[in-house]
């Protein structure tokens, strides 16, 4: 097998490269990360992030082929040969595969992505039906990889003003959660030209979620609940 | 140590999984100055990939009460659980629970409003009656529920966070006190000194001490050997709990949930073959029974597959809506790894290191505890632990599932409790001694050292593969003391492993050489305790001695690393309230 991978390492380098690097078919790696650990054997300065190996902690959210996704969730058989292997884009990069994920929690933070409730807390659980935690499917499942907000032009055009894409499905998450208070505040929050409005439907995001989430509908679902509260 | 960036907290917060959140989460109410220090960003911490639930006895689905599951807890353990401890947990269960709703945690809901409980293993009603559904579940995705949640409380109480940011050695004065830790922060490179008045590890588990397991790599055992380098013991290291159902050849966990909801195991004959073993409880016998079974079916030839080396889990008799709904993570992981729509066909399965039992000692408080001067568990000074790092022991000589999530937030909120009484009796910072970070610096040094040598993948590889072959689930005499030469003789080769990466920015090459480090230390601790318990309890099941001994052996180990010493401590067989659970002799 062969790959094409982005180094960098800013004690030493000016600028990036390219460089090749190549398995034995037989090596037994199935999945990409498995394959990075085997490079990693034959070269150790090879930097990339990774933890769970089993696509729940999103730390090996990498461009692979052109396209994000979870090293440790790709399998190889299904990726064209020589492999090319670069950091997410829109992101600094701190060395290899390493980005500086510093602007995405930023974004996470913004929305304040926790839950908002302002009456005294019951001796038991806040009662939630069935349909109510089901409108929460598809929003709570984010792992914060950042592969939907680095891939999203609008996020890399915009990276000061624009929440992205994951952050914007947090702020679903929250207020489309029965038990939450804040939708008011929430959504003036967002109610502004750049924060929300400049995303343009491509849906890279949801094309690229390693979770299947869509974040298009999140943020549509917003722009909903915005133009509802003005009727 | 001129020149080291130095920060000064209240309290310091080694690990940002459930444990160590919960516990900032209490002090950051309380508006104590607490940092979390995590080698990654928190929402990576292992306590994501929990899956099937927390539990507490509410009583939403079936009748239940807190007794009922401290005496399944005291049971499942092999009796060997500290049984105050454990009644403090299932009596703080189901308000722990209550308050995690709260924190919003989208728990999956029943038709009245309340949070949706499924069975697990080992758990009954009326003290060994009928089955008890007690596992509060969101959906099969509970601990990145709750992970996430206690993240978010946390972001809203402000509570500082050092990400990516590696702990190499506690600090520790001449009197014993635990001063803070050294780190290095993982991107520049930079060492960094963390003082505090307190000291709270929350480390979690080690089980990437095996070739196969369904933990992350990143779960070396970090705390623990910081606890042993500073000269404190481990407790119960032989108890290393293989999980029934990883898939097979890689490990990743298959939850018990899907047990749970009604599926079940089978051999190449197609026999539910549990029937042999646990005839009551069936596939939801405790995790240790059912690994042994699974264990012995491949072993007498009956696994499945063309190397007859696994048995098959099968759920697709629950129908597409169960398996959607309740079990969505565990199809995507099974479609993925093992290539099996478990809507149409069964998983293939085998045992998998899944959860370190043993750890650093406490007691009930999240208080360091150790045998010193006077008593057998005398605290050691501004020095917590809890989680999987620690040994409260709620969980003995074997966890059941669900109990691992309570016993985060239980103790998480414990320990930050007695910080907060801690502080109140030492408002300053205990001054520093020069040379307190003297054996952090020296293991720094000891990596920059280059020139030809073995390599760190090399000597963690062949570790992983001694730890499978010589401390598994079944042992003797003979293949552990084969284990202790192996794991000796490793500590050897590491000594001449050498880093070809000498770089500063975000060198994981140097990350990892420090956590095999960890890594060895606590493979020693495991063969050692496991070398010395010569009777068969729980995970620890020996095929020479393969009866359970209450009168030798219901008693704590201890290891320490200097010597390789083991000693003994006592269970605290009295709870706090209630009348003791007996030891009786475990059937399922």
């Amino acid at each position: 097998m062969k790959f094409l991978i982005y180094r960098y390492n800013p004690e030493t380098d000016d600028k990036p490269r390219m460089q090749p690097y190549e398995l034995p078919d037989d090596c037994g790696a199935v999945m990409l990360l498995d394959a990075l650990l085997l490079l990693r054997r034959q070269d150790e300065t090879l930097g990339f992030r990774r933890s769970c190996r089993e696509g729940v902690c999103g730390s090996d959210g990498m461009n692979i082929n052109g396209r994000n996704g979870l090293a440790c969730v790709v399998r190889i058989r299904d990726l064209r040969q020589p492999i090319a292997v670069r950091p997410l884009p829109g992101l600094p990069v701190i060395r290899d595969l390493i980005v500086d994920l510093t602007p995405f929690f930023a974004q996470y933070r913004a929305v304040k992505p926790w839950l908002i409730n302002h009456d005294p807390e019951p001796e038991i659980e806040r009662l939630q039906g069935p349909e109510e935690r089901d409108r929460l499917n598809g929003y709570y499942e984010c792992i914060l990889c950042a592969c939907c907000t680095s891939a999203c032009p609008s996020f890399w055009w915009n990276p000061e003003r624009f929440l992205g894409p994951a952050a914007l499905l947090q702020a679903w998450r929250f207020i489309t959660d029965s038990r939450d208070q804040a939708t008011g505040d929430r959504l003036d929050d967002l109610e502004d030209p750049y924060k929300l409005f400049r995303c343009h439907t491509i849906m890279n995001c949801a094309d690229v979620c390693p979770k299947g989430l869509s974040p298009t509908t999140a943020i549509n679902a917003i722009r909903d609940a915005l133009a509802k509260r003005v009727l | 140590m001129t020149g080291i960036a130095r920060r000064r907290f209240d309290c310091l917060v080694i690990g940002a999984g459930g444990a160590g959140l919960r516990a900032a989460l209490q002090l950051a109410q309380a508006e104590v100055s607490v940092a979390v220090i995590s080698k990654v960003y928190p929402t990576r911490s292992h306590t994501v990939a929990a899956q099937g639930g927390i539990n507490a006895a509410l009583g939403n689905v079936r009748p239940d009460n807190w007794h009922w599951h401290m005496y399944d807890t005291v049971k499942g353990g092999d009796y060997l659980g500290d049984q105050d401890a454990i009644e403090y947990m299932c009596r703080a269960a189901p308000r722990l629970v209550v308050e995690l709703e709260h924190y919003g945690v989208p728990f999956t809901r029943l038709e009245n409003g309340r949070i949706y409980q499924r069975p697990f293993g080992g758990q009954s009603q009326n003290f060994g009656g009928e089955q008890a559904a007690r596992t509060c579940a969101a959906a099969d995705r509970t601990g990145h529920a709750l992970l996430h949640s206690l993240y978010q409380q946390n972001l809203r109480a402000k509570t500082h966070f050092f990400d990516e940011c590696f702990v190499l050695d506690l600090l520790v004065d001449q009197e014993g006190y635990v001063l803070g830790a050294f780190a290095l922060e993982i991107e520049t490179g930079e060492p960094i000194v963390f003082e505090a008045k307190a000291t709270l590890l929350a480390t979690g588990g080690s089980a990437r001490l095996y070739r196969t397991t369904t933990n992350a790599l990143i779960n070396t055992g970090d705390g623990m050997a910081m606890v042993l380098r500073a000269g404190l013991p481990l407790e119960d290291m032989e108890f290393v709990q293989f999980h029934p159902t990883g898939i097979a050849g890689i490990g990743i966990l298959i939850s018990e949930g899907v047990r749970g909801e009604g599926g079940y195991l089978v051999n190449s004959r197609g026999e539910r073959f549990m029937e042999r073993y646990a005839p009551k409880a069936l596939d939801l016998a405790s995790r240790d029974v059912v690994s042994r079974a699974i264990y012995t079916e491949v072993k007498e030839g009956r696994g499945c597959g063309p190397n007859k080396d696994h048995v098959l889990l099968k759920l697709d008799h629950l129908g597409p809506e169960i398996i959607k709904s309740r079990l969505p993570g565990i199809r995507e992981s099974a479609m993925i790894f093992a290539q099996v729509d478990p809507i149409e066909g069964p998983i293939p399965v085998y045992p998998t290191a899944h959860y370190t039992m043993g750890g650093i000692p406490t007691d009930r408080f999240g208080r360091v505890v150790a045998p010193v001067r006077h008593g057998p568990e005398e605290a050691v000074p501004g020095l917590y632990a809890v989680g999987e790092c620690a040994c409260v022991s709620v969980h003995g000589a074997n966890r059941l599932g669900g109990n691992s999530l309570l016993d985060i937030v239980v103790f998480g909120r414990a320990a930050a409790n007695h910080i907060l009484e801690h502080l109140g009796e030492y408002r300053y910072h205990r001054p520093l001694p020069t040379g307190a970070a003297e054996p952090a610096l020296a293991r720094l040094e000891r990596w920059a050292q280059s020139g030809p040598g073995e390599s760190v993948d090399e000597v963690r590889e062949a570790l992983r593969l001694a730890m499978e072959q010589y401390c598994g689930v079944f042992r003797t005499q003979d293949v552990l003391e084969e284990g202790i030469r192996q794991v000796e003789a490793l500590v050897q080769r590491m000594e001449r492993a050498r880093l070809k990466d000498q770089s500063k920015v975000f060198n994981t090459a140097r990350v990892e050489a420090l956590e095999l480090e960890n890594l060895m230390e606590i493979a020693l601790a495991t063969v050692y305790s496991a070398a010395a318990r010569k009777e068969s309890r729980g995970a620890h099941s020996r095929l020479d001695y393969p009866k359970r001994d209450d009168v030798g052996w219901l008693k704590h180990t201890l290891y320490y690393r200097d010597e390789r010493r083991i000693d003994f401590k006592p269970v605290r067989t009295k709870p706090m309230t209630v009348d003791a659970f007996p030891p009786r002799e475990r059937t399922y």
